[in-house]
């Protein structure tokens, strides 16, 4: 077996007295395009959160490249992070900075990259997600939402990474929107050649640029597939989850 | 027995509360003052703080200044009236405004301006996932946001208390002048006279360790603040009640350190 690119083991994080992860086993492989679905309040940003090093997991180990990065911090961190880039749900924007310097942010901080030399590096990035060079002087909240994920994205793939992660990356935008940043996800990962992890719970974006599915349900991966098996899963949760049942063995949690 | 159980619940849980802020809030501080040696330096931030939490904050401070020299003046004047000793206004207000007015008027002034605006700004990146945005562009948060701060707040605050002690003697000076009939140049002569270095400095050390309290309490709050908008709100009030309260604190410390020999 090849080496995967990224590897959960037993991973378990709690906040308080609520479990959130209660080991988590999940492979990325190298170039696979693999997505995680799941409830809302089921732990998958936190899952995230905890191979990007943001939480520490209270147990299991974590893998990059066969190596164990559980533990890193600082500059060992900083340094295994050059590899990944992140989408966030909401974008997460830089307000204070224009467009280009969000997008160009992690050259010049991370990879000491000269300011105008990473500004035209910006402006080719936004080019690649369909946005033009005026855009690059506005300040992110003169953006829709939509824009927002797209600059989002050019930021995400600025440093040219290996892995992306997507958090969200269709929520809040209107059905039309949502496959556009779907045809941007799959076309990016196509032409960088990069892993990639997203999670989600709209099903009609997780079809269309997953290779394989991944279940999260109370903290543990309870199914795991091609995208082509995930009708024929057999698995009661997942045929509640992808047909959007509101019957069925996973019951909401109304009240807290 | 049930009601002496649930007083001593929630009693223990305010407790553990407590100490939790405790440690987090020391938690902070050291890896605070622990990147602010480690480069990288944002010079480019540092020069924004400085001038956001300085030079904006000359007009409120100023005006707080002269107001309070003023009415210094007006109350020792009052007060020594009874005992006929009306001729040492001048001294008493230098001495009040340098040592303790000037550093604790403006510190409280700024603490109300700038640790809110910390903490509603990098509270507002906090959920919205800037900060662990930061984090995943290989920067760290706390060298990013925080150091700058906290270099701008204690470089400024000095500079802010010595313009403020001016504004104050001045104040004083206005009203005596021009009220309690006192002569401009032996009221100013009196004043410089008998104010030492000492009295000075020791009110600019205070300023600057003000200007850590607040750029810390305000980025402290910040950092931890949960949920939206309430959440946000919620973090600048505390910032703002905490540094004002430690202000005052350390005030007491350093008076008893700087001048009880």
């Amino acid at each position: 077996m090849t080496q995967p690119k990224v590897e959960l083991r037993g991973v378990k994080k709690s906040f308080g007295s609520k479990v959130v992860l209660d080991g988590v086993d999940l492979v990325l492989g190298n170039g696979e395009s693999l997505v995680v679905i799941g409830g809302s309040g089921t732990g998958k940003s936190v899952m995230i959160k905890c191979v990007l090093g943001i939480l520490r997991p209270d147990a299991g180990q974590i893998f990059v490249d066969g190596e164990e990065v559980t533990d890193l911090h600082g500059r060992a961190r900083d340094h295994m992070l050059k590899q990944f880039g992140m989408l966030f749900q909401g974008a997460a924007l830089f307000d204070s900075l224009p467009v280009w310097e969000n997008v160009a942010f992690g050259l010049i901080q991370g990879h000491g990259v000269k300011r105008k030399q990473a500004r035209d590096i910006a402006i080719e990035k936004l080019a690649k997600v369909g946005l033009s060079a005026d855009v690059a002087m506005l300040s992110p909240a003169e953006l829709s939402g939509g824009m927002q994920k797209r600059v989002g994205l050019a930021r995400a793939i600025a440093a040219d990474p290996k892995v992306i992660f997507f958090d969200e990356p269709t929520t809040g935008l209107d059905p039309i929107m949502a496959d556009v940043i779907n045809d941007l996800i799959i076309s990016t990962v196509e032409d960088l050649g990069v892993s990639t992890l997203s999670i989600t719970h709209d099903m009609a974006s997780a079809r269309k640029i997953a290779d394989r599915i991944a279940m999260l349900y109370r903290g543990k991966i309870i199914w795991q597939g091609a995208t082509e098996q995930i009708d024929q899963s057999g698995n009661p949760y997942v045929e509640q989850f992808i047909h959007g049942r509101a019957e069925g063995p996973i019951q909401m949690e109304l009240r807290r | 027995m049930s009601a002496v159980l649930e007083f001593v619940a929630a009693s223990g849980a305010i407790t553990l509360a407590a100490f939790e802020q405790v440690g987090r809030l020391w938690l902070f501080t050291w890896r605070s003052i622990f990147a602010l040696f480690r480069p990288p330096y944002y010079w480019r931030l540092m020069g924004q703080q400085i001038l956001r939490i300085g030079y904006y904050s000359l007009p409120v401070v100023g005006l707080t200044a002269f107001f309070t020299g003023g009415v210094l003046a007006l109350q020792i004047y009052i007060g020594s009236d009874r005992y006929g000793a009306e001729a040492f206004v001048p001294q008493i207000v230098v001495l009040g405004i340098t040592r303790e007015l000037g550093p604790v008027i403006a510190g409280l002034m700024v603490a109300g301006r700038v640790a809110a605006a910390i903490a509603a700004e990098i509270g507002t990146m906090r959920v919205t996932e800037q900060i662990d945005a930061l984090t995943t562009l290989s920067t760290n948060p706390i060298r990013y946001l925080v150091v700058p701060r906290l270099i701008a707040a204690v470089i400024t605050m000095p500079i802010l208390v010595a313009i403020a002690d001016s504004i104050g003697v001045l104040g004083g000076y206005v009203v005596a002048t021009t009220t309690l009939n006192f002569n401009g140049s032996v009221y100013l002569k009196n004043s410089i006279d008998f104010v030492t270095n000492e009295d000075i400095y020791s009110g600019l050390i205070k300023a600057a360790v003000f200007g850590f309290i607040i750029a810390l309490m305000g980025c402290y709050s910040g950092f931890n603040s949960k949920g939206g908008a309430q959440g946000v709100g919620t973090a600048t009030t505390n910032a703002v009640v905490a540094a004002s309260i430690l202000i005052l604190a350390a005030n007491y410390l350093l008076t008893s350190l700087l001048f009880v020999r």
